[in-house]
């Protein structure tokens, strides 16, 4: 440990599904803003003890959906109606029901495109670098336990009230994780 | 009102409604991670290389197949007029098909909320995936001169022409790219938890290094969970649609054409439960023997199997119907050409294929009525692989059969295929199973975040969770 490591937040074990969720619902009664729960899998229930809104991704894949669909009439207008016709079995230059298909298809494309990239942007991923992905306890997050940390620029943070808060909260084991 | 509250009786659960556990013997979170996540970090089974060598040597093999066609012609194959489909296209549609399984079970079944599903649904998108590479090998190899492949997409050409949007063979270019792009994608971000437990497990750094990349930085955050889980949510609502669009637009391949036999409107719904049930077949063509060679019998489970059979046989019902309805609705129509074209199918010299065709996707399914055989594994891997002939043999029926006696008796011709059709089929089996032996050895073939998602002690209210316990047992 270097003298000069800079502390990022307290991180606090939990066992089960059940204890962190409480842990939670405590750690936000208390009025943390800059902490967060990190578990294996969602956890039902999780958002709405942590205080959570509802995720914004929605819009992100809504306006991919609606770009998606719009480019693909608009270009299939151009390419058959506009820049090159060609007469084809009598049908007309363009047909809304013709070009439906194609313009369906993008409007999915575009739409995942959307929803993945609307996650990745509001997570900030991809990320190359965490101080937790350091912590040697910390793997266990992606396997069998549950952690709740609580970083030191929260406003409410002071090492040893919130050390408490965590221990009443039923953590066995709390460490301090550096920057 | 009585001071006095009265207790209110909570009746107790009968036996027969209490559905057996998603995983079996109670395993714990750790276990799911560490029995999936061993198939990947132990010692390469022999089984593995049995299966992988001559798989490798089959991708070998198709690649000579594709390099002496594209340099001859599409002659090579036993395409010829009136039979300008065969092979390409029946082993296309059939392939595209196979892949309609995974999606359903990753998006369709997510939806509906069947937890069931996250036994399977990374092997069965994998399989969507590997199915639909192999599908894509087709149109793009029989247009002939596939160094011009390109004008298929919007692309500026010198001769300043565009795609003619008004053909159906253009709305599946979309449709197959599309479906591609998106399975693979849904697949990859249903990854990424999972490769943050590889990446957490790693013993050597190179493994670290990886995993690490492709896992983005994930930490397993709620605040990520929450995005997460939206984004999950909604490619599931993406791709449910897309499902359903993918085969109805393959079909429109064929029926917006003005043949008899393919110029029908139940073409679109009955294309995608055939797709449905080839596609169970072939899951359960590869989860049977996987099961038990990578000892995840206590993830993938007798009731897995046993509701899998069950959707093969509502899909197969589906399949039958449409099959007896061509026939009504051809002698409903009262089109001579039409009559023809039915009695043909199944008096005419290609009997046999119309014969398999109803033997293996009407008749040997409804054997899946029976609990007796559903519990029976050597039973239901014989019964998938026949779903699977049956389902070549339906294409085969539609697109040969379909061609061989048009509407000018001077044009008929018999179709034979060649060594080359058999050769290129045998070899997109080849890249399906190299692709899917890599794909189990590098990743987790169980989805297993999702899977200790479903567990009882992950919900926070259950006693084994530490909950209170209002799950009805205390």
């Amino acid at each position: 440990m270097s003298a000069n490591a800079k502390p990022y937040g307290l991180i606090a074990e939990f066992e089960n599904t059940s204890s962190v969720l409480h842990a939670a619902e405590s750690v936000r009664n208390a009025g943390f803003r800059k902490w967060d729960v990190f578990t294996p899998f969602p956890i039902h229930g999780m958002d709405k003890a942590m205080g959570i809104k509802n995720s914004k991704v929605g819009w992100f894949s809504f306006l991919g959906g609606v770009i998606g669909y719009t480019s693909g009439m608009l270009m299939i207008w151009w390419m058959n109606a506009v820049d090159y016709q060609i007469i084809v079995g009598g049908k007309p230059m363009f047909s809304a029901h013709g070009a439906f298909p194609p313009s369906y298809e993008l409007t999915i494309l575009f739409g995942a495109f959307g929803a993945i990239g609307g996650m990745m942007f509001l997570n900030r991923l991809p990320k190359l670098h965490h101080p937790l992905l350091k912590h040697k306890r910390f793997a266990l997050a992606t396997h069998d336990k549950f952690f709740v940390v609580i970083e030191t620029t929260d406003p409410k943070y002071s090492e040893s009230e919130t050390r408490k808060l965590l221990e009443v909260a039923g953590s066995k084991r709390i460490e301090m994780v550096e920057e | 009102m009585s001071d006095v509250a009265t207790d209110i009786k909570v009746p107790t659960v009968p036996a027969e409604l209490v559905r057996e556990p998603l995983v079996q013997n109670n395993r714990s979170f750790g276990w799911i991670s560490d029995r999936v996540s061993a198939i990947t970090e132990g010692k390469t089974p022999k089984w593995w290389w049995a299966a992988f060598i001559p798989s490798v040597c089959l991708l070998g093999m198709l690649g000579c197949m594709l390099f002496y066609q594209v340099t001859t012609g599409v002659g090579v194959w036993g395409n010829h007029h009136p039979t300008m489909w065969g092979w390409d296209i029946i082993n296309f549609v059939w392939w595209i098909g196979i892949g309609h399984a995974g999606t359903l079970i990753s998006a369709i079944l997510f939806l509906m909320r069947q937890k069931w599903r996250t036994a399977v649904n990374r092997a069965a998108e994998a399989m969507t995936i590997f199915a639909v590479m192999c599908a894509g090998i087709y149109p793009a190899m029989h247009v002939g001169r596939v160094w011009f492949d390109w004008w298929l997409f919007p692309i500026p050409t010198y001769q300043g022409l565009w795609p003619q949007f008004r053909s159906p063979l253009m709305w599946d270019v979309f449709a197959v790219s599309t479906y591609f792009t998106v399975s693979a994608l849904f697949w990859y971000v249903g990854l990424i938890p999972d490769l943050a437990t590889m990446r957490d497990r790693a013993k050597t750094k190179i493994k670290q290094f990886i995993y690490g990349l492709f896992a983005l930085g994930w930490t397993g955050s709620n605040r990520h969970w929450s995005n997460y889980e939206k984004a999950y949510l909604i490619l599931a609502g993406l791709s449910t649609p897309l499902v359903l669009s993918v085969h109805s637009i393959v079909s429109l391949d064929f029926a917006v054409s003005q043949l008899p036999g393919w110029h029908t409107t139940i073409f679109p719904p009955y294309f995608v439960a055939g797709a449905v049930f080839s596609g169970f077949g072939m899951v359960l063509t590869l989860l049977i023997p996987l099961r038990s060679m990578c000892h995840l019998e206590d993830v993938i489970t007798m009731r897995h199997i046993d509701v899998m059979c069950k959707v093969t046989l509502a899909t197969g019902c589906i399949v039958s119907y449409a099959y007896i309805m061509e026939f009504v609705i051809a002698w409903y129509s009262g089109s001579a050409m039409e009559k023809f074209h039915f009695m043909n199918r199944a008096l005419g010299p290609m009997w046999w294929g119309w014969i398999m065709m109803m033997g293996c996707n009407m008749i040997i399914p409804q054997l899946f009525w029976f609990k007796k055989v559903r519990s029976n594994l050597v039973v239901v891997f014989i019964m998938s692989i026949f779903v699977n002939i049956g389902m070549w043999f339906e294409r085969f029926v539609i697109v040969v059969v379909g061609l061989y006696r048009e509407f000018l008796p001077s044009n008929w011709d018999y179709f034979k295929p060649t060594w080359v059709d058999i050769c290129t089929f045998l070899g997109t089996f080849g890249l399906f199973f190299t692709m899917f032996l890599l794909f189990m050895r590098f990743l987790p073939m169980i989805a297993v975040s999702e899977v200790k998602g479903v567990t009882p002690q992950a919900d926070p209210h259950h006693p084994s969770a530490g909950g209170h316990g209002n799950g009805g047992k205390h």
